[in-house]
């Protein structure tokens, strides 16, 4: 089956995308009141933590972090995969992503934005955000720079910019399709965004350049961000964290945790957009074969993780370990095992990979497993300290779960309107993929992509001292912007 | 002598390159290669093949935003921790190499990433004023070859383009 329909006119992908922003189907509004409707539950959760502390969040000494910090890394972990798969299959050349990469790094911008919270939440008292900025300061703060806490900072607004930075690049063509198309609102905010492109070949040249480069500087910066959350357990000296592995682990969860996403919302923009002729099954297929592959890696290093604790002979580590696989945690932790190393192998069969309710549910599950694994890491560890006098067992109050329940409404909330209001999938590289399968396939590539055909193909001249709105041709449908 | 700017717009991409190869060849007087700029709905390679050699000067812009971000990032750190000279340090460096060596590669990527976009916008010229010979089919599915000429050689690139199945010719004064 193929990635793409090679056939498909060039003017039909404008339509169908710029469709896409004006008409989905009726599940994605049942979507975004279901995402306003969880910040409200998380909303109402702060501020009920806000007025009466953080002992409401059940949060207290020893377990100074649990479920805020376990979804902070969770998210981090989810923005991997879009940039850092786009920046990698954009080197390589794998064109198949063509066709889904644009959600991939918005899914990237929007995690860095929901796990931006999580340190805000988790510290209670919100108006003193700023103390977590790495700023110069003489007034006493005095940030210690050998703490990976402030390496975080850093590493994650230079992952934040650059990711955001690194979508908008890749949308500019496609923004001046829009600006073409609009009305309204929508063709200030596209005129304003498309920074006057116009698609000549210095700025093809150029755009060309710097999307490469910037790919290049991306993938580094991905895994150092993901290396360097890890090093807030991996530099303690807490039993169950104190484990080199830990960088590669991490950074190989975040892969995985972001790829099952991918299919996530593939799944639904394809269902809300009518999207079926873009993002196809074989597309699908390759995503979750991609999967498969780095749910290998995360099982093995989860092995090796296990490995070095219990031959390290570290006495409290070894007893974090077993307390994991029979202490009070323990059902938890199997059902990571579970959903993380077991389920994957649902991939291995080739009618699952291509059906696309099955891949749904599996996304999620893989997903579900991948947060308990950050639950499993923070948590167990606090429990079973070095020093009896601290060992406790503790449970997240309600409150915890709705700020964390809620920011999946938010995250959900920030992509469902971005998709809405700018184009969720690449039309000038989707029209590449089309015109060069063409080519491969030993087909004319000139030859059905154009709408022109019969007497519109008549040369026609007129002097013209502006733009002017064309003749003849197919263009896309307006935009509405109001 | 009135200078021009004439447009044609094709469906067929191989025909607008046979019109880049043509006036390479030199069979439309007075105009080059250089007097040719084209517009198209892709990232398009062959462009630069028949166009020749035009280099994008956006990596040296991104190595001078890493170098600044190694110097500037470190030179941050190191007068941030400067100031911690007034705290006891129990031994311990003031300007501790090892940490700062992960945030001063952060600051790297981070003011390459940012002079990148920015000798982008430059190189690329995109805030600059616009030729009003422009046309929405660009960005569909058609592909327009600008040629700059004056008004002596108007007649013969008209001919030239629509000896190519041009679907539609615009021109523009341009003084």
């Amino acid at each position: 089956m193929k990635d793409i329909n090679e056939d498909i006119k060039w003017a039909q992908i404008n339509k169908d995308v710029l469709r896409s922003m004006e008409n989905p189907r009726r599940g994605y509004w049942i979507a975004l009141i279901a995402c306003v409707a969880m910040i409200a539950c998380a909303v109402a959760a702060e501020i009920y933590q806000y007025q009466y502390g953080m002992g409401t969040a059940n949060l207290n000494w020893p377990h100074m972090w649990d479920l805020y910090i376990a979804t902070f890394i969770f998210w981090i972990g989810m923005s991997h995969s879009g940039t850092l798969l786009s920046a990698i299959l954009h080197i390589i050349h794998a064109d198949w992503r063509k066709p889904i990469y644009r959600f991939a790094e918005a899914m990237t911008t929007f995690s860095l934005m929901t796990a931006g919270l999580f340190p805000m939440i988790h510290l209670g008292r919100v108006w003193n955000l700023y103390w977590v900025l790495p700023y110069v300061t003489d007034r006493g703060i005095w940030p210690n720079f050998r703490s990976p806490l402030v390496w975080d900072a850093f590493a994650i607004s230079t992952y934040l910019t650059s990711s955001a930075i690194f979508l908008f690049i890749g949308m500019i063509p496609d923004l001046a399709i829009c600006r073409d198309n609009a009305r309204g609102w929508r063709k200030k905010l596209y005129t304003a965004l498309s920074l006057g492109w116009r698609g000549d070949d210095r700025q093809w040249r150029n755009f060309r350049r710097t999307y490469l480069v910037m790919a290049c500087f991306l993938i580094p910066l991905a895994v150092s961000v993901h290396s360097i959350v890890s090093s807030d357990f991996a530099m303690s000296i807490m039993p169950g964290w104190h484990i080199t592995t830990f960088p590669p682990y991490f950074v190989a969860g975040a892969l995985y945790s972001g790829c099952a996403a991918i299919i996530t919302l593939f799944v639904l923009l394809r269902y809300f957009f009518r999207f079926e002729e873009y993002m196809t099954i074989s597309v699908l297929e390759k995503t979750c074969k991609l999967t498969f592959a780095i749910a290998m890696v995360w099982t093995y290093l989860n092995l090796i993780e296990f490995a070095s604790v219990w031959y390290g002979h570290d006495v409290p580590s070894k007893e974090v370990l077993m307390d994991k696989f029979v202490g009070p945690y323990a059902p938890y932790f199997w059902v990571m095992i579970f959903c993380g190393s077991v389920m994957p192998f649902a991939f291995a069969f080739r009618k699952l990979r291509r059906h696309i309710p099955s891949m749904f549910v599996l996304s999620i599950i893989l997903n579900l497993g991948m947060w308990l694994e950050r639950w499993m890491i923070v948590t167990p560890t606090l429990s079973l300290g070095y020093h009896p006098i601290a060992f406790d067992t503790m449970w997240p109050s309600m409150i915890q779960w709705a700020i964390v329940f809620g920011s999946f409404g938010w995250f959900g909330m920030l992509f469902l309107v971005f998709v809405k209001v700018f184009p969720s999938v690449s039309m000038y590289e989707v029209k590449e993929m089309v015109y060069h399968r063409r080519g491969l396939a030993g087909k004319d590539p000139d030859a059905v992509l154009h709408s022109r055909t019969g007497s519109d193909d008549r040369p026609s001249s007129s002097s013209s001292g502006g733009g002017g709105s064309p003749g003849g041709g197919t263009p896309a449908p307006g935009l509405e912007g109001a | 002598m009135k200078k021009y700017k004439i447009m044609g717009l094709f469906a067929n991409f191989g025909e607008a390159f046979n019109v880049i190869k043509d006036v390479g060849e030199g069979k439309l007087k007075g105009a080059s290669i250089d007097d040719i700029t084209t517009k198209s709905p892709i990232e398009h390679p062959e462009i630069d093949e028949v166009l020749g050699p035009r280099k994008s000067h956006v990596p040296k812009f991104t190595l001078c935003g890493a170098i600044f971000g190694i110097t500037f990032g470190f030179l941050f750190l190191a007068a941030a921790q400067a100031n911690f000279l007034v705290q006891p340090q129990g031994g311990k460096a003031v300007i501790p190499i090892p940490s700062n060596i992960v945030l001063t590669y952060e600051m790297m990527i981070l003011f390459a990433v940012l002079s990148t976009v920015a000798g982008f916008m430059i190189t690329a010229r995109m805030f600059t004023k616009r030729s009003p010979l422009y046309s929405e089919k660009v960005g569909v599915d058609q592909i327009g070859i600008i040629i700059d000429l004056d008004d002596s050689n108007l007649e013969a690139a008209k001919e030239l383009l629509k000896s190519h199945q041009v679907l539609e010719i615009r021109e523009e004064v341009v003084k």
